[in-house]
């Protein structure tokens, strides 16, 4: 069934799901991008370079990488851990890994704030040493870290499984000790992976918007992220503040989707076909 | 020089070792756990009856019967959708198709109001298509087709995703045997492709049907939040959070946490059936 003709019933269906991509994907892409040449790049340059949705954007930023370089190390163990050990109550904490799919994003939100909202027990507790937790950044954190935790894990552990034993036994009968074994076999093996969790992270975290928008307060200038920047334009009709934001962030998570075909291919590097 | 240890896999955990799964388990259980069980703790403190009765109220019970039908349109609409694209994708060679492969992911890789913004863009009253339907009076954006399409929006990429590498796998040799045999086309899809997909064709469904149910962002903007009327299950917690009725909100969050659990427990499940 190598080379065939194509058959007019996989023409069919192969036009049918091209429409269906076109008008739930490719159009709406499109709309917003003949929206901005409607307004004009001027306008659009202005918009993005006020002062708020700048700093909204540059918060943005900040949140997403601190959380994308923890989960590097804790997705990083935790897949580690999970695959190399035995432990009590192991496939229980596996299961729980992947919650944070499961689980609306807004009810994650209340979940932190009655936990660690000014008038919870938590949340009292630290109040005595002036730290906020909720409708503050420390929350956002929180937050994102909660709904990316399942990225880092569920690409690095699949490769763990892969990894032969041999060549860390070869390398330690060599003599080569447990901190050189890490950074020269096992670090390499797992980098493509742990790049691709990261990168899922990194989108998910810059787009994030219903746990961030319950828990963050979203005060301007302090704890007001871009996703819920361009929810208040939309809400304001302000169509070119919320065309010019949503274009830095679409275009953004098309070089993101580019870099994880990269990261996949790099990681499948060694396997023939 | 020291001979090198023996490698046994029944090794006596190093301390280096027990450190790093206790680290490992308390941030599990610090970021997952604990709000988990903030929640069963009010459950439990308050009864189940009582957070309840505080759903009894109408625009509760609306919220929740719509978002079970974006539920039902999604997952129908998504399933049949997605088993054909995969088809498509795996046993079909054409020019774009890389391209057409990179674009599935997209709704994953957006925001998820920048996904809403979209959909007003092209479907609201001034949009390429909206302004169409507007002139047969018909609205799209804030209504519930416009919530229906946010949530196949965002839900588009599972199945697809779920079934392509178990029909790669799969291969054409059982389909070509069964038509050699005088299967129709039908017969070969009903009783050959479609139970050796069967597993991973559920966990996409499974999937489809969480995200569906606690889709927010994208439902929103789109929504307008109109109580009684284009008001979800997610969107009356954030109302309900926004209007300082902490109870109502959390009440809601509970039922949807639940769901959110059971969920979770058919995944475990299924995955194992997958392997």
């Amino acid at each position: 069934m190598s080379v065939k003709k194509t058959s007019s019933g996989d023409l069919v269906l192969r036009s049918f799901t091209l429409g269906y991509i076109g008008l739930l994907i490719i159009l709406p892409v499109c709309a917003v991008a003949s929206e901005a040449f409607k307004e004009g790049v001027v306008t659009i340059w202005h918009e993005v370079t006020l002062p708020q949705a700048l700093v909204s954007l540059k918060l943005t930023f900040v949140m997403a990488l601190i959380i994308v370089t923890i989960n590097i190390i804790t997705g990083t163990a935790t897949a580690w851990v999970l695959v190399r050990y035995e432990f009590p109550l192991k496939k229980f904490l596996n299961a729980l890994i992947d919650l944070p799919f499961a689980i609306p994003t807004v009810v994650t939100g209340i979940m932190l704030v009655r936990l660690y909202g000014p008038k919870s027990i938590i949340g009292g507790f630290l109040k005595q040493f002036d730290i906020e937790m909720i409708f503050n950044k420390p929350g956002i954190v929180l937050a994102l870290l909660f709904v990316t935790f399942p990225f880092v894990v569920r690409s690095v552990q699949p490769v763990f499984l892969e990894m032969e034993k041999e060549m860390e036994e070869a390398a330690q009968t060599l003599g080569a000790t447990p901190v050189e074994i890490f950074f020269m076999i096992i670090l390499p093996t797992l980098f493509p992976s742990m790049l691709t969790g990261a990168a899922l992270s990194l989108s998910r975290a810059l787009g994030e918007f219903g746990s961030v928008v319950i828990v963050a307060g979203n005060i301007p200038f302090k704890t007001l992220v871009a996703p819920v920047y361009i929810y208040g334009e939309i809400e304001s009709h302000n169509l070119p503040g919320a065309t010019s934001v949503s274009l830095v962030l679409l275009a953004i998570s098309f070089l993101i989707l580019v870099a994880i075909h990269f990261f996949q291919k790099w990681s499948r590097r060694h396997e023939t076909a | 020089m020291k001979p090198p240890k023996p490698i046994s896999t029944k090794s006596k955990k190093k301390p280096a070792e027990l450190a790093l799964i206790a680290v490992v388990i308390s941030w599990i259980f610090l970021l997952i756990l604990m709000p988990l069980y903030g929640i069963a703790k009010e459950v439990f403190h308050n009864g189940l009856h009582a957070c309840f009765a505080s759903l009894n109220e109408p625009a509760a019970v609306h919220a929740f019967y719509l978002t079970l039908w974006l539920t039902v349109g999604a997952v129908a609409v998504n399933t049949t959708l997605g088993i054909i694209l995969a088809l498509v994708l795996v046993r079909q060679e054409f020019k774009g198709k890389l391209l057409l492969d990179g674009l599935i992911d997209l709704p994953f890789a957006v925001s998820p109001v920048v996904a809403g913004f979209m959909l007003i863009t092209l479907f609201g009253p001034h949009g390429w298509i909206g302004s169409l339907f507007e002139a047969r009076d018909i609205k799209i954006i804030y209504a519930f087709p416009g919530m229906m399409i946010a949530t196949l929006f965002v839900t588009f990429p599972f199945v697809v995703r779920e079934v392509v590498p178990v029909l790669r796998e799969f291969g054409v040799d059982q389909e070509e045997a069964a038509f050699v045999l005088g299967a129709s086309k039908w017969q070969t899809f009903w009783q050959v492709t479609l139970p050796s997909i069967k597993w991973g064709l559920i966990y996409g469904v499974t999937l489809t049907m969480a995200r569906s149910i606690g889709e927010f962002g994208a439902v929103l903007v789109v929504s307008g939040a109109i109580i009684n009327k284009t008001q979800s299950a997610t969107l009356y917690v954030h109302q309900k959070f926004t209007d300082f009725d902490y109870g109502g909100a959390f009440a809601a969050s509970i039922v949807l946490a639940m769901l959110s659990f059971f969920t979770l427990i058919g995944m475990q499940y299924i995955q194992k059936k997958k392997v």
